[in-house]
């Protein structure tokens, strides 16, 4: 029979403070940098690629703050592999739910769009010219009903 | 009989031992976690699909723009201040969860205080926020915004924003629940009599978990 005593198992719980400080201090830079990219897009009105672009680094900010959150403050990296595997690849699954659905309901616009014109006119008319169709309404309402007034 | 001491390349699967290297509450946190991380991916998948099928969407920076005390024209502001509170409490909670392998009882005690007192900020910005958005007319059912390029929004927008950052709220409020027990429980000696502090550790799992949501949650609502 085999007796088995595994060196550096529950001991080396990683987390010195060194790496708790350093962990804050790479998140909060990380904040402070999707704020900025955030503030920069609302104040330069960028269109098209560009804002896309940004989006886009700002999506890999978020998933660069995770993954230093779930490994270092959730301590996933400091387990042993059958343990980060078996939450990690199930997790996986995630990157077909993100691209399948976004590309559906993408696809779901652009089919609408071509071949439903009162819902393209509807969805991207200005909402005052609505206002005012409303407000028109109600004003020949009142002259067809004076008695109710 | 043999007694081989290993440090790498042990055989996991071969029984007698967890095949994971870590106590089974531990584990069951972890999966609990993973099948609330599925419940917030599909709500932020749902949104990001109805984003994706509609034409208009209002600008954030233009729909969160107020700092109480400040007025409005502040975009980011505000829940920049809500991002750095959860951070900073979910790094008390490390230094909780740290001194709880020290055994450090006075340690554990002060940094659950602080992580609580995190909690309980947050969710006191998310109420003045929800009040606030109510007061401009903002609820389920009810948008007042417009949409970026000037056409009117459908409901959509607030349905998810009241429904997404609710689900994470109360989860911050279990969160600081489950913090308060752990501080009576810690207070009461229960886990000096065990000679442990693995529940800190398990509830310690949680509320990094609550800060890892609202990651999401701010980038996908505030920032783009």
């Amino acid at each position: 029979m085999e007796h088995i005593s595994v060196q550096g198992h529950e001991e080396h719980h990683g987390g010195n403070k060194n790496e708790v400080r350093d962990v804050t201090i790479i998140l909060s830079v990380l904040t402070l940098v999707e704020l900025a990219l955030g503030f920069w897009m609302f104040k330069s009105h960028m269109e098209g690629f560009l804002r896309g672009a940004v989006k886009g680094l700002i999506i890999i900010l978020m998933l660069a703050k995770a993954f230093y959150i779930v490994a270092y403050f959730m301590h996933l990296k400091h387990e042993i592999k059958n343990m980060i595997m078996t939450i990690v690849v199930p997790l996986s699954l995630f990157f077909w739910f993100i691209i399948s659905f976004l590309y559906d309901g993408s696809s779901y616009k652009n089919l609408r769009n071509a071949y439903d014109p009162y819902h393209k006119e509807q969805s991207t008319k200005k909402a005052q010219d609505q206002e005012l169709h409303n407000a028109d309404d109600i004003h020949l309402e009142e002259k067809k009903n004076p008695a109710e007034h | 009989m043999a007694t081989t001491t290993i440090s790498q390349d042990p055989k996991w699967w071969n029984g007698g031992k967890s095949p994971f290297n870590i106590e089974y509450g531990k584990v069951m946190m972890w999966y609990f976690l993973m099948s609330d991380a599925f419940t917030f991916g599909a709500f932020l998948i749902a949104y990001g699909t109805i984003r994706f099928s509609t034409n208009g969407w209002p600008d954030p920076n233009e729909v969160f723009q107020s700092f109480p005390g400040l007025g409005s024209g502040l975009p980011l502001m505000f829940v920049s201040l809500m991002t750095f509170i959860l951070i900073i409490s979910s790094v008390t909670m490390v230094l909780a969860v740290k001194a709880g392998h020290e055994r450090n009882k006075p340690a554990v005690v002060k940094y659950l205080i602080w992580t609580i007192i995190g909690g309980i900020a947050f969710l006191g910005c998310q109420a003045w926020e929800w009040t606030h958005m109510h007061h401009e007319g903002a609820w389920w059912g009810r948008n007042p915004f417009v949409n970026a390029d000037g056409s009117a929004s459908t409901t959509n927008f607030t349905n998810f924003f009241f429904t997404i950052t609710g689900f994470h709220g109360f989860h911050v409020l279990s969160g600081v629940i489950i913090n308060i027990i752990m501080l009576i429980m810690t207070l009461t000696n229960v886990f000096e009599k065990k000679g442990h502090y693995l529940m800190i550790e398990k509830a310690g799992l949680y509320w990094h978990f609550v800060d890892l949501v609202w990651v999401f949650v701010f980038t996908c609502f505030y920032l783009i």
